[in-house]
């Protein structure tokens, strides 16, 4: 399993990511420069957090017309694993490769704090080695998280099962008080419809070593290695 | 590009389904400062755009088309614009 990981001007997580790839599991990494079109034979594109091109005008609007991202919607459309994270998921929304957008946290503060998913989705590649209802705890940290979609949007997400992270309390119980930014329905991560292509907003990379908090992240990362679905390449 | 120079004035607003924070946030702040007639507010973008165009209505098309491509996300925000032939730019002292 060949990891991506794309840098854009105002990137910040691709060095977490690299290192968990690398570091952590001692996967296959690569760096891929949003001019750049090839996806070096990666077998899953990471979208990483950040502040893609500074998110003026929107978060990830300016990032989604990257050259790279021509040869991600390709790869996404061929059934090629894509993740994005934070900005990444932003950047996928706009993109229109995920349904939905992420606006102003309802507090309008920025939130970096540690938050608590319910894992709702266990088939998916990212999440095969999860239990179904499994808690996992890893942190957030965005000022845009606060999932929208239309009416029609949000009960076609909700019908076909595409909602694979909510934010919970620690017990699992989807309540309103575990919601740190107004998301609909606590949505913390979507899939599409194939379950090839998936955004969250909680930062995996950032809880995979028990030495900083929590190693819950490893399970989505330890899901595309142990999956074992090489499904495409790049 | 040839013609004149044309001046688009764009506004977007989030959709009204849309929660708007902001508005919501900016809304109660003037309620504080006693402006107790605050129904609602919305806030939204303002972008200015000097375009060349041979005619105002191609103008207007290519300036559409910034905000369907890029200015608007459809799924949370409205624009609208105007355009109109755009004033001479003010000389820049040199030096």
């Amino acid at each position: 399993m060949r990891f991506g990981v794309v840098v854009f001007p105002g990137t910040w997580s691709d060095r977490d990511c690299g290192w968990v790839i690398d570091q952590v599991l001692g996967a296959e990494l690569r760096y891929l420069w949003h001019k750049d079109r090839d996806l070096q034979g990666c077998d899953c594109v990471i979208l990483p957090g950040g502040f893609s091109h500074g998110d003026y005008l929107r978060t990830g609007a300016i990032a989604r017309f990257s050259p790279v991202m021509e040869s991600v919607a390709e790869f996404a459309e061929r059934g090629g694993l894509v993740w994005g994270i934070c900005n990444g998921f932003q950047i996928l929304c706009e993109a229109g490769l995920l349904p939905g957008a992420l606006i102003r946290n309802d507090a309008l503060q920025f939130r970096c704090e540690w938050t608590h998913l319910v894992c709702e989705r266990t088939d998916t590649a990212f999440t095969a080695v999860v239990e179904r209802r499994q808690v996992l705890r890893i942190p957030i940290s965005h000022g845009e998280g606060n999932y929208f979609a239309d009416p029609p949007t949000l009960s076609r997400l909700e019908q076909h099962g595409q909602v694979v992270f909510r934010y919970a309390d620690e017990h699992g119980f989807v309540v309103p008080a575990a919601n740190p930014n107004g998301s609909m329905h606590n949505i913390a991560g979507i899939v599409n419809e194939r379950g090839n292509v998936l955004g969250m907003m909680p930062h995996p990379e950032r809880a995979a070593e028990l030495e900083i908090g929590s190693a819950d992240g490893l399970f989505l990362f330890r899901s595309l290695l142990d999956s074992g679905v090489k499904v495409l390449t790049a | 590009m040839t013609g004149s120079t044309w001046l688009a004035r764009v506004i977007v607003t989030p959709k009204p389904v849309v929660n708007d924070p902001q508005g919501l946030t900016v809304a109660q702040g003037l309620r504080t400062l006693g402006f107790d007639e605050v129904a609602e507010v919305r806030v939204g973008k303002y972008v200015e755009i000097r375009v060349t165009a041979e005619h105002k209505r191609e103008a207007r098309e290519r300036v559409e088309e910034m905000c369907r491509k890029l200015l608007a996300n459809h799924v949370i925000e409205d624009f609208r614009f105007e355009v109109e032939e755009a004033p001479a730019p003010a000389e820049v002292p040199s030096g």
